[in-house]
């Protein structure tokens, strides 16, 4: 009865955890008494995304363990405890807290930890070092007070660090000691491209700096010092030079150790002693350490494997391939990057202008992919890799793999040439035949559930571009569609529909639905189609048959509130109003008795409106040449501006005027969600256009352009779309930006959710709306063109109309005023009483 | 063609109310109506030119606003239904049932069209 081993894991990381669950699932608690110690506070997280800790996800989101696993599974797991020493000899652990537990099996998952060079004064408070969320945490606290932050090491974890201070509102810089970044992935080559889009995005790169001392003053750092004599100001300083194993255990019990350190261990992942396994990142497999999690995980399994006897696998190595997306631009490297194979061949393209180098590494008679590297576009990774792991014969052109495709698929790229053995995710070990079958067999039709049955995608996320392509294609062979369906009433997506709309020129919903739909249509489809209608027609938003069609908000053209009543914001182009203007606005607030306030978009929101007393209140203000402002749309909101050259000792060109051209120009149009835009006289950006949909600052010689920023619920920068460039060719951008978006985008997303989709990014939008790439740029522009000759302030539409002003009433038989509106006075003014405060209202009333 | 689908046929205990015309309704939209100081939501839904009219309370109790006369119409799974133009509650025009949430309902009020005039019954 009690002939059970124990068996004890060391380090609770992410393949210590997933060496356990590979054991539970084994049933292997039939054979051994679990029990691991972690030193860290928590249990296993996803380090791999330890970054996304700084975007807004928390420690229990990054966790690994399934709540009560261990409990569940009998595990016995000492949290916040280390092991301090092994006794091989007696088969014992000591632990921190104390602890002597013998084991008969020991698994050493120690991981490794980050390097800091000697440098003098490397310990001074407010220098830290980037490997578990308690490191986080304190550079987070520490950041606070701090304007810059330097990170020693441009390798693969110092760009993401830079990402992550750049994050938090740091000037960021990077120090690399090689002569390029990223030295292990990338090439000379490929390293100026990737330094220049970094610097673009504004994180400085200084490389060939070899680092002598950090200086403080008052106990917090000033700045840094280097060997060529130069030195930096800085605030605080994260290292990232590189990670050693941790193997200050094994080294202390006398196992085999490697001559630059590492635990060494055998094809079965076993150290020098026979019952002492090692993996991860602290094993060291014929003279290499694997810095990457899928090798760690193929060894959790090994160790797994042969601990449990359950199958003969053995770790042959693994692939060290790496694509990411570093500050926004792709990197990738895989196979023999840097051609070290005999008689190895080069192919490569080097595009400064787009910020794009690839290179690929042939055998010597070209008919085979050894390895490549991939900057600034690295779309085709997976589809290259493939070629390289799976030994897959090239096309007769291999160079064409590297040009974009100028028309349709690249030359035999498809994912139908991959052989079913082909891997397809690293990270799971999933191959394309392991796809096809769940694919086929369970009928999985989004990738959701492939992600849930296969486990494919749910490591690095690097392979689901390609299991996603897979899973189309075989659903086109099944016959199937590939859904992102409007609603139930609609099997087509948004783009589709539009298209549809365009090319049949249908102009109602009523048509749309007859030709394409189901049933009479919902609160999901309705709105959505009429915003296409009202992008191609420009009809009147209340014209008889898109009426019933429209939400609340447009259609009584004002934005419902908490109680019923609605709000009115008057169009005050990018923010400029005469005296005169602002007080017809108080007259007009206090006439009617409604709340005031100054938006957050330099408007102004008169609040309590009663539907009846819409037409009233805007036939004064349209009266006093005010306009509908399009509040309640999915549409242009407002240009902000910033008062620019005009007063501003600092303003280099007029930034009010061209806010207010742009603001009449684009006032009205409708899109697949609301569009913001600002524009700032000088750099200092007082106008935030760098978080608006599209935005504008000048410079001396004309404007720089942004598109896809976003504020709100994700706040996102926008990205440079083009610089310097005059007035005539911002409107001409901007027409062709915005008509491509509206064309191209799903129902209620913003540009910045939009671009974070498109393939190709920057590169790609730069390539369509500069370059023109696909040829429409004519059409944009006319169909903009029409938008703004056909454009009508929706409220003087209205209220000319009796037929539209009919709408306008609270009751259809009644002029009576809806009882159930009360209001408090607050700081001077009202506001809708609660629902407590409505009952003393009318306890007093009666 | 205008056929009046709803809940009870005129009997003569119910005391049927005169509102409006039925063409002062657009097709495929509500109006609300002041019946006796009730508020009460009247839809007019069109399936192939053919046009039925619903009854509802017009008090949205998500909201706790007088609003569901303002909500957009349709069918979910071919019942119809009208959605709350605050948080988006949908409710079924036929039964006055929440259709996100068993709990709650609305009260439906006995409705028809005579030549050309809609009337309600709140009795
Ligand atoms: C009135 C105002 C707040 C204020 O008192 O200042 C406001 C009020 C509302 N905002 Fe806003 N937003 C207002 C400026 C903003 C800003 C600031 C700006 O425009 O510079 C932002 C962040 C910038 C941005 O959008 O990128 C903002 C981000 C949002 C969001 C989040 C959008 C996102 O992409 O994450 C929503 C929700 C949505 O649209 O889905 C929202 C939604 C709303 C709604 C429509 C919510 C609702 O459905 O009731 C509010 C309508 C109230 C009304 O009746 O007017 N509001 N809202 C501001 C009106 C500005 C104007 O003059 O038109
Ligand atoms: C910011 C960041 C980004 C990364 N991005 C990627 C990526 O994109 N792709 C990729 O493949 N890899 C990435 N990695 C690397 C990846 O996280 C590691 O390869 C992986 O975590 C290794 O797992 P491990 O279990 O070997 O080590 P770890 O996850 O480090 O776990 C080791 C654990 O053992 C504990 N321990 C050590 N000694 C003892 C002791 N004596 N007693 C008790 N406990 C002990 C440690 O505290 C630690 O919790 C990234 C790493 C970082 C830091
Ligand atoms: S932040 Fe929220 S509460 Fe404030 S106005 Fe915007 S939507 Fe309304
Ligand atoms: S390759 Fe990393 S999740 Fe699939």
């Amino acid at each position: 009865m009690t002939s059970k081993q124990t068996l004890i894991v060391i380090g609770n990381g992410m393949v210590g955890h997933k060496f356990i669950e590979l054991m539970v699932s084994k049933q292997a608690t039939d054979q051994y008494n679990l029990i691991t110690f972690c030193e860290e506070s928590r249990v296993a997280y996803d380090r791999v995304n330890l970054s996304g800790y700084f975007s807004g996800k928390t420690a229990a989101d990054l966790s690994l363990v399934e709540p009560g696993f261990y409990q569940d599974n009998n595990v016995q797991i000492y949290i916040g405890d280390k092991v301090t020493a092994i006794r091989p000899s007696e088969k014992i652990v000591v632990s921190a807290q104390g602890k002597e537990i013998a084991y008969d099996k020991l698994v050493l998952a120690t991981g490794s930890y980050p390097f800091v060079p000697p440098i003098t004064g490397k310990d001074a408070p407010g220098t830290f070092v980037y490997r578990t969320i308690d490191d986080l945490e304190a550079m987070e606290a520490y950041a606070q007070n701090c304007k810059t932050g330097v990170v020693v090491g441009g390798g693969l974890l110092g760009l993401e660090c830079a990402n992550a201070l750049k994050n938090m509102g740091l000037d960021t810089h990077v120090v690399e000691f090689a002569p390029r970044l990223m030295p292990v992935q990338i090439d000379d080559l490929g390293g100026n491209v990737l330094k220049s889009k970094i610097e673009e995005l504004g994180v400085q790169v200084h490389v060939s700096k070899n680092t002598t001392e950090i200086v403080s003053a008052d106990g917090k750092i000033t700045k840094m010092t280097f060997a060529d004599g130069t030195e930096l100001a800085t605030d605080m300083i994260v290292f990232s030079a590189g990670i050693r194993p941790r193997d200050e255990l094994a080294r202390g019990c006398g196992l085999a150790i490697g001559d630059r350190g590492g635990i060494v261990v055998n094809d079965y992942c076993q150290t020098s002693d026979p019952d002492i396994y090692a993996i991860g990142e602290c094993a060291l497999y014929n003279q290499r350490i694997y810095g990457l999690v899928a090798p760690g995980y193929q060894m959790a399994e090994v160790a797994a494997d042969q601990l449990t006897q359950s199958a003969d696998s053995c770790f042959t190595g693994a692939d060290m391939s790496t694509k990411l997306k570093l500050l926004g631009v792709d990197v990738a490297s895989f196979g023999d990057n840097f051609g070290r194979t005999e008689g190895a061949k080069e192919i490569a393209v080097n595009d400064s202008v787009k910020g794009i180098y690839k290179k690929l590494v042939l055998n010597a008679d070209g008919t085979r992919l050894l390895g490549g590297i991939l900057v600034g576009d690295a779309a085709d990774y997976g589809t290259l890799l493939q070629f390289t792991q799976n030994d897959i014969a090239l096309p007769p052109h291999p160079e064409d793999l590297l040009l974009p495709p100028r028309e349709g698929q690249p030359a035999g790229m498809g994912v139908d040439s991959f052989p079913d053995t082909a891997q397809i995710c690293s990270c799971n070990n999933v191959t394309k035949g392991d796809l096809i079958t769940a694919i086929h067999e369970q009928e999985l039709t989004d990738i959701g559930s492939i992600k849930k049955c296969t486990a494919a995608g749910t490591g690095c996320g690097g392979c689901v571009p390609l299991v996603t392509t897979i899973m189309k294609s075989e659903m086109k062979k099944m016959g199937l569609t590939v859904k992102n369906h409007l609603c139930e009433h609609f099997a087509y997506s948004r783009q589709e529909l539009y298209h549809l709309v365009r090319f049949h020129k249908i102009k109602t919903f009523s048509d749309l639905l007859k030709q394409f739909g189901t049933g009479l249509g919902c609160e999901v489809c309705k709105p959505a189609v009429t915003s296409m209608l009202a992008a191609t027609w420009n009809d009147h938003i209340l014209d008889q048959p898109h009426a019933g069609l429209q939400d609340t908000n447009d259609r009584f053209l004002a934005n419902i509130q908490k109680d019923g009543t609605y709000s009115v914001i008057p169009r005050v182009p990018g923010g400029e109003i005469t005296p005169d203007k602002l007080i017809v606005l108080g007259e007009v607030a206090k006439e009617f008795g409604l709340y005031t306030k100054i938006t957050g978009a330099q408007r102004v929101d008169l609040f309590g409106a009663r539907l009846e007393q819409l037409p009233d209140i805007w036939r004064r203000l349209i009266d006093a040449g005010f306009e509908s402002g399009h509040a309640y749309g999915k549409a242009l909101r407002t240009v902000k501006s910033c008062v620019g050259s005009t007063w501003c000792r600092y303003g280099v060109q007029d930034s009010v005027g061209f806010a207010i051209e742009l603001e009449l120009r684009y006032r009205g149009l409708r899109s697949p969600h609301k569009l913001k835009s600002a524009v700032s006289g000088c750099t200092r950006e007082c106008a935030e256009a760098q978080g608006k949909d599209f935005g504008i600052i000048a410079t001396e010689n004309g404007w720089n352009v942004y598109v896809c920023g976003n504020g709100g619920m994700k706040p996102q920068h926008g990205v440079l779309l083009a610089s310097d460039i005059d007035k005539e060719t911002v409107i001409k951008y901007l027409d062709r930006f915005l008509i491509f978006y509206i064309r191209t985008a799903d129902k209620l997303e913003r540009t910045a959710t939009w671009f974070t989709k498109l393939e190709g990014g920057i590169n790609y939008l730069q390539d369509v709306i500069i370059h023109d790439s696909l040829g429409i740029c004519d059409e944009l522009e006319a169909q903009m063109a029409h938008l703004v000759d056909t454009y009508q302030c929706e409220w003087k539409a209205a209220i000319e109309n009796p037929e539209k002003l009919q709408l306008f009433r609270s009751f259809v038989n009644s002029n009576a005023v809806d009882n159930n509106l009360a209001y408090v006075e607050e700081r001077n003014q009202k506001r809708p009483a609660t629902v407590e405060e409505k009952k003393v209202l009318s306890a007093i009333a009666q | 063609m205008v056929q009046a689908v709803s809940t009870p046929q005129q009997t003569a205990v119910q005391d049927w109310v005169d509102v409006c015309a039925l063409a002062d309704i657009f097709p495929n939209t509500g109006v609300c109506a002041l019946v006796q100081d009730k508020q009460v939501a009247i839809y007019r839904v069109q399936i192939d030119d053919q046009d039925q009219v619903y009854a509802l309370d017009n008090f949205d109790p998500f909201s706790q606003a007088n609003v569901l006369s303002r909500g957009i119409l349709g069918d979910r799974q071919g019942v119809l239904k009208v959605a709350s133009p605050i948080y988006k509650q949908n409710f079924s025009l036929e039964t006055g049932q929440c259709l996100d949430n068993d709990e709650v309902s609305v009260p439906t009020y006995a409705i028809q069209v005579v030549e050309g005039r809609v009337q309600v019954s709140i009795a």
